[in-house]
């Protein structure tokens, strides 16, 4: 029996899929939006995890494509934030509360 | 043969290790993150799964993505998260906790869905080579794609835009508007 356990593609992918599933726990079962967007953010690590894991262990020569999506899902996860906490603040001014269950003014 | 030689050297434990320990403090770091009662605790649960996402990198041969993970996340989206969190304290005073229900459920489909994704992940075989490629320094490879017409000049130009645009619309969301009403 050998101790030496080789680190492989899979294990990579169980750690992004136990991040989603924190993520989505977070998602479903906050109703303060900030905690909503923490989940959020979580499941986009979450794939980020798995992009740059599918790069590193199939890479062909002189590609390097999975890193460079991943550098893509970063620069859109900071705009999504920017603009969702500005329509937070935004709700948070003119309603006083940030909870998603109670911002139902246009429930008939 | 004598059960020393059959061990491995230490070296060639460590990465291992080290894979296991970083793993570990982000599942649970996100967790936090995910039920932590209050929402600063769930913020700096989501900083340290941040941090171990970037060693996760680093460990993959990602360098400069995961230096870019640190400055843009935990310098970046945290700071916002936290400033959005103090700028909206009041209501976590006001309202109190989730409700029971909600939570119980929430972990339910967690749980269920990560057990789904394990099933899929252990079925599938992913055609990889034995031994993946030597890390060698990425940075300068990913400035050459990023500037080449023929490779992702055009969707780099237009990720500057779109961000450009979100912060604009993003400082314009953000005014106050009270006080002129």
């Amino acid at each position: 029996m050998s101790l030496l356990l080789v680190i492989t593609l899979q294990h990579y992918l169980v750690v992004a899929a136990a991040l989603f599933c924190a993520g989505l726990i977070a998602v479903l079962s906050r109703r303060n939006a900030v905690a909503i967007l923490i989940g959020i953010e979580l499941m986009l690590n979450a794939a980020n995890v798995n992009l740059v894991a599918f790069d590193h262990y199939n890479r062909l020569p002189g590609a390097i494509n999975g890193q460079i999506f991943a550098l893509f899902v970063l620069a859109i996860a900071a705009a999504e934030a920017a603009v969702a906490l500005a329509l937070i603040l935004n709700v948070f001014d003119s309603r006083d509360r940030i909870d998603v269950d109670q911002i139902d003014t246009l429930k008939g | 043969m004598s059960s020393l030689a059959a061990l491995p050297e230490l070296s060639e434990l460590i990465p291992d290790l080290l894979f296991f320990i970083f793993a570990g403090v982000a599942i649970v770091a996100a967790m936090a993150a995910a039920v932590a009662p209050k929402i600063v605790h769930a913020a700096f649960g989501l900083m340290a799964t941040f941090f171990m996402v970037a060693a996760l990198y680093a460990m993959l041969g990602a360098d400069f993505v995961a230096l870019a993970q640190v400055i843009v996340y935990v310098g970046g989206i945290l700071v916002l998260l936290v400033f959005g969190v103090l700028l909206t304290a009041r209501t976590e005073i006001k309202l109190g906790v989730e409700r029971g229900s909600t939570k119980t459920f929430a972990v339910l489909a967690g749980g269920l869905l990560f057990l789904v994704l394990l099933l899929a992940i252990g079925g599938t075989t992913f055609p990889t080579p034995e031994k993946p490629a030597e890390p060698e320094p990425t940075t300068a490879d990913i400035g050459r794609a990023f500037l080449d017409p023929d490779g992702m000049l055009i969707p780099f130009e237009l990720a500057s835009v779109l961000l450009l645009a979100a912060l604009v619309g993003a400082a314009y969301l953000a005014r106050r508007r009270r006080s002129d009403a």
